[in-house]
């Protein structure tokens, strides 16, 4: 453009249809994240349980003498607890400075000035990191059990274990909205990223720190409840069809998820705002 | 209760918002006319409180707002759509640059991709930060933020513009700038504006008409120099005497009468009477008249009017 032309000009041109800014907000957060050297190294690294459950389950197809390692819904949840240590990573990583560092640069204004909603912009970044979280729990599993199928080469495992498919997408699904939908309700919280973190990290091992001074105490897990990943774990062994590790209740497990997402959600609606009432 | 105005751009209609308890606005009524319209009033009068009431941040405890023909309160997304928004305290998306930050703006307001870096890389070498548009933004100057606000408000290019104090904290060029910015679009890009500030001249300068807000309440509005009144003579007056004492007399004598600059009086006076009463008055009160000068009515004489300043 000459530069006598340039001056401010009138638009023109074509605009999106409404509700498609949680794309814009969605696909500019995971860009930016992905070009991290250092954060794609860790997605790396929670690849590692995956390929070493696919070099297993080749061995148990291929070789009799592996049968040992024959893949079971057992295997495929201890697959999932195994990657709960990248979730809470990435978590962390992802997740502390989502709406903290807008919040610190009062970005929330210019989000809110635009034609976006409150929901839209909540979405966005939820699935920012729900992105990166079903990279290292849903679709290694998924990917884990395509592999099985093709090495046996026949659809028997399928066939037995179809309820499998749904199992891990709806463990992988309570796992990510559980640890996504926390870990915003508590950046909208602070404008510092890191007090976020330490009080994500704070909830995560206290909870499950109390609940185990009560066990050490008084010998039963009924109280696995007061815990965060004692819920997801209890859940996640009624999901996939196994006797759960504690003595809760599991419904009270999935009424302790329900209440801590449903609170979160609560806390969103009342701190992502276009501006601040301090009465 | 104003009835709405179907050629202004923003009403509203007996508008109140509250903080809590703390009423922010109370009953205001009032229509910005298509061009450039200050808003003015002292910290705290309730402008950006307007203006986020406007955009939908704040919901009303009562009345009715309507920008560009659409119902705030039922198409506030629509009014969102077709407005800038400048706010008044630095904002920006961290970790961007400068034309990565606009173009994120412009996506966000609706705009293509493409679209959106083209107009970004457009509208920050009009508001001048053509050289700086590559730099993240949270290295810039407080003058740079103020511009890379307006950029970001512009790059959908909206048919209404809210600036909220835009020169605030720009050393004296930037805001000469600044000012020049807002009346080009104003005057010579047809962009409607409402230029929220508590400093007269920057909206003598960019402004038509303006809206004066005082506690919440609009106490003045209409066209600038309608409002500067062309009924009476303005005289700047500096006495040796009781001056509190003569001003009052003063102003029991129907003239009006505002300080001005330390011992400097502005006295209004209807056209049907000139100087000759001020010195009879004066000479009355047993005052002598150091200095009498003929004046003009400013925005700043309207202010202090508007809002009860003596």
């Amino acid at each position: 453009m000459p530069i006598h032309d340039q001056s401010y000009r009138r638009y023109a041109g074509g605009r999106e249809s409404a509700g498609t800014a949680w794309m814009v907000i969605a696909r500019n957060g995971i860009l930016t994240i992905a070009r991290k050297r250092l954060f794609i190294g860790l997605l790396l690294l929670a690849w590692i349980p995956f390929v070493v459950g696919a070099v297993m389950a080749y061995l148990n197809a291929n070789f009799p003498q592996f049968t040992i390692l024959s893949m079971t819904a057992q295997r495929f949840r201890d697959f999932l607890n195994t990657q709960d240590f990248f979730v809470f990573v990435i978590t962390v990583w992802v997740g502390a400075g989502l709406i903290a560092n807008d919040k610190r640069a009062n970005a929330l204004q210019i989000y809110l000035s635009k034609p976006l909603t409150r929901t839209e912009y909540i979405a966005g970044k939820l699935v920012i990191l729900s992105v990166f979280l079903l990279l290292v729990t849903w679709v290694p599993a998924i990917l884990l059990l395509v592999l099985h199928m093709a090495f046996t080469g026949s659809l028997t495992f399928l066939r037995q274990n179809l309820y499998l498919f749904p199992a891990v997408t709806v463990f992988a699904g309570v796992q990510v909205l559980l640890s996504a939908f926390m870990m915003l309700a508590l950046s909208s919280m602070s404008k510092s990223s890191r007090y976020v973190a330490i009080l994500y990290a704070g909830a995560y091992f206290f909870s499950h720190a109390v609940f185990n001074v009560i066990y050490a105490v008084t010998g039963s897990t009924r109280l696995s409840w007061l815990s965060l990943p004692g819920n997801l774990n209890q859940v996640g062994d009624v999901i996939f069809r196994l006797h759960p590790r504690y003595s809760t209740p599991p419904w009270a497990s999935v009424l302790a998820i329900a209440v801590l997402i449903g609170l979160s959600l609560w806390v969103l609606e009342r701190r992502v705002r276009g501006v601040e009432v301090v009465s | 209760m104003a009835q709405p105005d179907p050629a202004a751009v923003v009403t509203l209609e007996s508008v109140s918002v509250a903080y809590g308890n703390r009423a922010a606005l109370k009953d205001v009524s009032a229509a910005f006319a298509p061009g450039a319209t200050g808003l003015l009033g002292p910290n705290g009068a309730g402008k950006s409180t307007l203006l986020k009431s406007l955009l939908g941040f704040l919901v009303p405890t009562a009345g009715r707002m309507n920008v560009l023909g659409l119902d705030v309160a039922h198409a506030a997304l629509d009014v969102r759509r077709r407005i800038g928004y400048m706010p008044e305290t630095d904002g920006h998306i961290p970790g961007m640059n400068g034309v990565a930050f606009v173009a994120y703006c412009g996506q966000l307001a609706g705009l293509p991709a493409s679209d959106a870096m083209q107009r970004a890389h457009e509208v920050l070498h009009y508001v001048g930060l053509g050289e700086a548009r590559y730099r993240n933004v949270e290295t810039y100057s407080t003058g740079m933020k103020q511009r890379i606000k307006l950029a970001q408000a512009l790059v959908h290019d909206p048919d209404l513009l809210f600036l909220d104090e835009p020169t605030n904290g720009m050393d004296p060029k930037g805001r000469d700038e600044m000012l020049e910015l807002v009346r080009d679009l104003a005057h010579e890009k047809q962009v409607n504006l409402i230029l929220s500030s508590h400093l007269l001249p920057d909206v003598e300068f960019t402004c038509d008409r303006v809206v004066v807000l005082d506690k919440g309440s609009v106490v003045a509005q209409g066209p600038i120099d309608a409002l500067k009144g062309t009924r009476r003579q303005v005289f700047e007056l500096r006495i040796k005497g009781d001056r509190a004492a003569f001003a009052a007399v003063l102003n029991a004598a129907g003239f009006e009468c505002h300080e001005a600059d330390e011992d400097v009086m502005r006295v209004f006076v209807p056209n049907d009477q000139g100087a000759r009463a001020l010195f009879a008055m004066a000479a009355r009160e047993q005052v002598q008249v150091r200095h009498l000068k003929p004046s003009v009515p400013t925005l700043e004489d309207v202010f202090a009017k508007a809002v009860g300043e003596e």
